[in-house]
């Protein structure tokens, strides 16, 4: 096994070049499990700790290699409570926003937020940036539109941000869990909502009747609320799986849609 | 004498104090050598080639690929055992590497020897095995109706026609848990140039895994040296062979150190886990809530070779009813062959299964009688003079349940929560759930269980207790796994012989006896017993050569004046004695069940305080109370300890550890997806001792480190019925089992 250890964007560019099947490795909470359990015997790994380029935090822009712990005690109250969310507080140290797109595990916790946003992903290779809606890039469950030779280099969040964010997430523990479901609302002043749920599909799915139905509303009525939250349950796609049933991943996808909503409306 | 000892101020780190471990540090701190960290000079590796199928017919196994691999040492399959082909504590039925079939999901087929861990592990995959599948047998009632039955226990007491006039039915279902030590299985096994091997293996019985060895491996018992070991943890999945026969064969074959560590899938399928249960029972009592009748069916589910599935169907069915008495009394209890993973041994013993079913049932009988189900067990609780409601055994020793009872619900409750704090509400981290949406539930349950072994089995300990110019070295076999018996052992020398300098080593299997096994609440009687009997010896032989009445670390004392050190008492060699040390002996069960089989029992009470999110099923245990009967506390904190981690252990099961399995196959072998509880999780714990002092454990102590979980598990999800007014018949119970319906495993 060959590892290349870039120290500049330009480095690990050029060594994506030469070798553009290389496995990234970032902060390896999930590789190195896929590693662990044989899954997968990487012929060549490019580690990108060492790219100072892909850390940075500019505004909207957040680095690929941005951990949940910076996250945590970042600007945006629904990353930061969704980072809080993520394993214990030594993966949260290394674990990154980067590799949470890369994996595109439908349960990843920061893309209900990426997708609540509509954030860009932006993706480099050696002479070209490419900018991508998150729906372009998350394509399946564990498939993204990545191509050999290139990495993420970060995401691009919209200039504006609503303050009325929120996040929350079903897992059977009170942490360090994998969402059984996962779920972001923003709401911008004038009312516009948006909502993103993931572990409900095979990638992070946005609910487009039910943004519509308290869109246009500055008040939300109970009666509203019961609707958006039918309308949430029977939108997205669950399945049944080891962790849960599709019939309790419907309900529980409707509750806590709504729950996440209340949380964004004035009290 | 004994005025003299009185007076004197009481021995530093004897009896009753809170001694810290000699483990303890080193455990926290990284430097304890566990099993998984031995080394020997020029060492290879050994990995296992698994068959991920629950039943198939192995058409061939082709090792060739594997052999021809650089830095491949070995690759041995079943034929290549050199003596019985077989292992298995009781009944020899598991082969040592699958033959012929492959009867549960990743059953080891061969094992190969490399030069690195790496370089192992490929040659593990490169082994050719072609298999037939065949259609897995994994549903209990299909496996009794088909007569796949390791033991069928009757148990026939009472009137069959005796009746009560308010009755109660239910069916009841606990899933499979796994014991999840935190040190997977790892072992180091070196030949000693002379045929014969050492072996560090995980193991909590050094000499029942010596017999296995032996005759597998067609070696006199001498040339086998199985060497006590330090394991991260046993809940008694440590019973049974795991690595052990398969790490000497590599090591005898090649005439060179083999080592193997087990990752995480590979431990979840290379150990014992708690039998899944499916028990039907019937309660029938009078109107003022006395129990007249019980009648119960409890299937066990033993996986594919009987281990020790004869023993643990054997306390799910002696304890069937709990604590309490009866007079009529009809179970049938089986423990059953299937193709699920193997079952055996796991922290209470097949105690557990039937304690969450009965403890529902007199819930469910106190509705019904409009009691207060505290009231109702106490009315029906067992003590000193009854007898045991299965066996009609005259229980002789202290016993007491009603001081359980009564102990743990004069803990006052948790005061009621109003912060928003997310780590106090069900969904913590999460930010699920709202607080004006939560639901408290208080539920309770009370568990009994025997302790040492039962049923006619020829039980003893053996210790040796040596005193030097340096103090006492107490000698035994008894594994340490981790549960405090290093400490409790020296505590009782300790107290005996008035002297602080005490230690305990652990002797190979070469240099004592038998200790019998680290399980069934037995050391501290067992080997605390042999070690105090040993102890009394020697400071009696001490006194008389040293012409005193009394001995410290300095030496023999006559009054107040030292009359002999204790360098010129041992100048001619240590003076020490050994003792087999056995509990009175136990009737084995007649054709009714019937006899005295158990020499001993313990009780606890739970009581769990829970809050639920009902529309999402989330569930937070607040608190876990608990009265727990223990003789006398030889050591307190170790006690709290065994409380802490036992209810951990037993809430877990409640609501989320369950061995998710699928036809055979397991769905979530991993600590991702086999979900324990982390300190988040864990509830408050308020515990009361019960002091009523054991006739015949030392000081009056009794083995206790089951009870914690047993009835924990019940008296959580008694809890959450009171929160949801849900039957909830089956533990674990998932969020779907409150808000969606019943659990639909994935078909």
């Amino acid at each position: 096994m060959q590892i290349e250890r870039p120290r500049d964007l330009d480095e690990l560019l050029a060594g994506l070049d030469s070798h553009p099947e290389a496995t990234l490795l970032a902060g390896g909470t999930d590789l190195m499990v896929d590693v662990n359990l044989s899954h997968h015997r990487p012929e060549t790994v490019v580690a990108l700790r060492r790219v100072d380029d892909l850390a940075t935090w500019d505004d909207g822009f957040i680095g690929a290699g941005v951990t949940y712990a910076r996250m945590e005690a970042g600007p945006h109250p629904a990353l930061a409570q969704l980072a809080r969310t993520v394993g214990s507080p030594q993966i949260r140290a290394t674990g990154t926003i980067g590799g949470n797109l890369g994996t595109a595990s439908p349960a990843g916790d920061t893309l209900p937020f990426l997708a609540a946003v509509d954030a860009e992903v932006v993706v480099a290779s050696r002479g070209d940036r490419r900018r991508l809606r998150w729906e372009d890039f998350l394509l399946g469950p564990k498939h993204t539109a990545l191509r050999p030779g290139e990495v993420i280099v970060g995401v691009q969040l919209p200039e504006r941000l609503p303050q009325r964010q929120a996040f929350a997430k079903i897992g059977v523990r009170q942490a360090m869990v994998i969402a059984t479901v996962n779920c972001c609302v923003v709401r911008d002043e004038d009312g516009k909502t948006r909502i993103a749920l993931g572990a409900v599909g095979p990638t992070v799915v946005r609910t487009p009747a039910a943004e519509e139905l308290v869109s246009s509303q500055q008040q939300v009525s109970a009666t509203m609320l019961d609707e958006f939250q039918r309308l949430v349950s029977d939108d997205v796609t669950p399945i049944t799986d080891h962790r849960a049933t599709e019939r309790y991943r419907r309900h529980a996808a409707g509750v806590l849609a709504r729950r996440t909503l209340e949380r964004c409306l004035p009290r | 004498m004994s005025e003299v000892t009185v007076s004197r101020p009481p021995v530093r780190g004897g009896v009753g104090e809170s001694v810290q471990r000699p483990d303890g540090i080193p455990k926290v701190t990284g430097r304890f050598e566990f099993l998984g960290d031995m080394h020997a000079e020029g060492m290879l590796w050994g990995a296992t080639r698994r068959a991920w199928v629950p039943h198939a017919r192995i058409e061939r196994i082709d090792t060739t690929p594997a052999l021809a691999l650089p830095g491949v040492h070995a690759v041995l399959t079943q034929d290549d055992v050199p003596g019985h082909r077989y292992q298995g504590q009781a009944l020899t039925d598991q082969p040592v590497l699958a033959e012929e079939r492959v009867r549960y999901w990743g059953e080891a087929v061969a094992v190969v020897a490399a030069d690195d861990p790496e370089t192992a592990r490929r040659a593990a995959e490169a082994v050719v095995v072609e298999l037939e599948e065949l259609e897995p047998l994994t549903d209990l009632e299909l496996a009794r109706d088909r007569g796949e039955v390791f033991r069928h226990i009757p148990v026939r007491r009472g009137d069959p026609d005796a009746h009560g006039e308010v009755v109660v039915e239910g069916t009841y279902v606990t899933a499979t848990q796994d014991p999840a030590a935190l040190g997977t299985e790892a072992g180091l096994a070196i030949p000693d140039g002379q045929g014969g091997v050492d072996l560090w293996g995980p193991t909590q019985w050094t000499h029942v895994d010596l017999t296995q060895l032996a005759a597998c491996l067609a070696l006199d018992p001498g040339q086998v040296r199985v060497q006590p070991c330090r394991i991260g943890g046993a809940f008694g999945s440590r019973e049974d062979l795991s690595l052990q026969t398969h790490i000497a064969m590599l090591a005898l074959r090649l005439d060179r150190p083999v080592k193997m560590v087990y990752d995480r899938t590979e431990s979840f399928v290379g150990h014992v886990k708690r039998h899944a249960g499916l028990m039907h029972y019937r309660h029938e009592a009078d109107r003022d809530g006395h129990l007249v009748r019980v009648d119960a069916q409890i299937l066990l589910d033993g996986g594919p070779y009987q281990l020790t599935s004869q023993a643990v169907i054997a306390n799910s069915t002696f304890f069937a009813v709990g604590p309490y008495r009866c007079d009529n009394v009809f179970v049938d209890g089986y423990a059953l062959r299937t193709n699920n993973p193997p079952s055996g041994a796991m922290r209470g013993f097949g105690a557990n299964q039937p304690c969450f079913a009965a403890e529902a049932q007199m819930d469910r009988l106190a509705d019904e009688l409009g009691l207060d189900p505290i009231e109702l067990r106490l009315r029906n609780a067992i003590t000193q003079g009854d007898r045991l409601a299965t066996t009609g055994q005259l229980i002789e020793h202290p016993l007491p349940t009603d001081e359980v009872i009564r102990s743990v619900t004069a803990i006052p409750l948790p005061e009621p929560e109003d912060d928003d704090e997310p780590l106090h509400l069900p969904g913590g981290t999460g930010l699920t759930t709202p607080r004006d949406r939560v639901v408290r539930g208080i539920g309770y349950a009370v568990g009994l269980k025997n302790l040492e072994f039962s049923e006619g089995f020829d039980d003893f300990a053996e210790a040796r207790v040596e005193l030097t110019a340096d103090g006492a070295v107490v000698h035994t076999a008894a594994i340490e796994v981790g549960q405090g018996m290093v400490t409790v052992i020296a505590q009782v020398v300790r107290s005996v012989l008035g002297m602080s300098r005490v230690e305990v080593a652990f002797d190979h299997t070469g240099q004592i006896g038998s200790a019998g096994s680290t399980s069934a609440s037995r050391q501290t009687q067992m080997a605390g017993n042999a070690a105090l009997e040993a102890a009394t010896v020697v400071r009696d032989k001490a006194l008389e050569a040293g012409g005193g009445d009394h001995l410290d670390d300095a030496g023999v004392w006559r009054g107040d004046t030292l009359v002999t050190s204790l360098a010129a008492l041992t100048a001619d060699g240590p003076i020490d004695h050994h003792v087999r040390y056995r509990h009175r002996p136990t009737d084995e069960p007649d054709a009714d069940g019937q006899g005295e089989l158990h020499v001993d029992f313990c009780v606890a009470a739970h009581r769990a305080v829970v809050d639920v999110d009902p529309d999402l099923g989330l569930v937070r245990v607040v608190e876990i109370a608990i009265g727990q009967d223990v003789g006398r506390a030889i050591n307190p904190q170790q006690v709290h300890g065994q409380i802490e981690g036992g209810i951990a252990q037993g809430m877990g099961h409640a609501v989320m550890e369950e061995v998710v399995l699928d036809h055979g196959v397991i769905r979530n072998a991993s600590f991702t997806d086999y979900l324990l509880p982390t300190t988040l999780d864990a509830p408050t714990v308020e515990a009361a001792l019960v002091e009523q002092p054991s006739p015949w454990g030392p000081f009056g102590a009794k083995g206790m480190a089951e009870l914690p979980t047993m009835s924990a598990t019940p008296a959580v999800v008694a809890a959450i019925r009171a929160a949801t007014s849900l039957p909830l018949t089956r533990a674990p119970v998932h969020p779907e089992d409150i808000v969606t319906g019943p659990h639909d495993a994935p078909e």
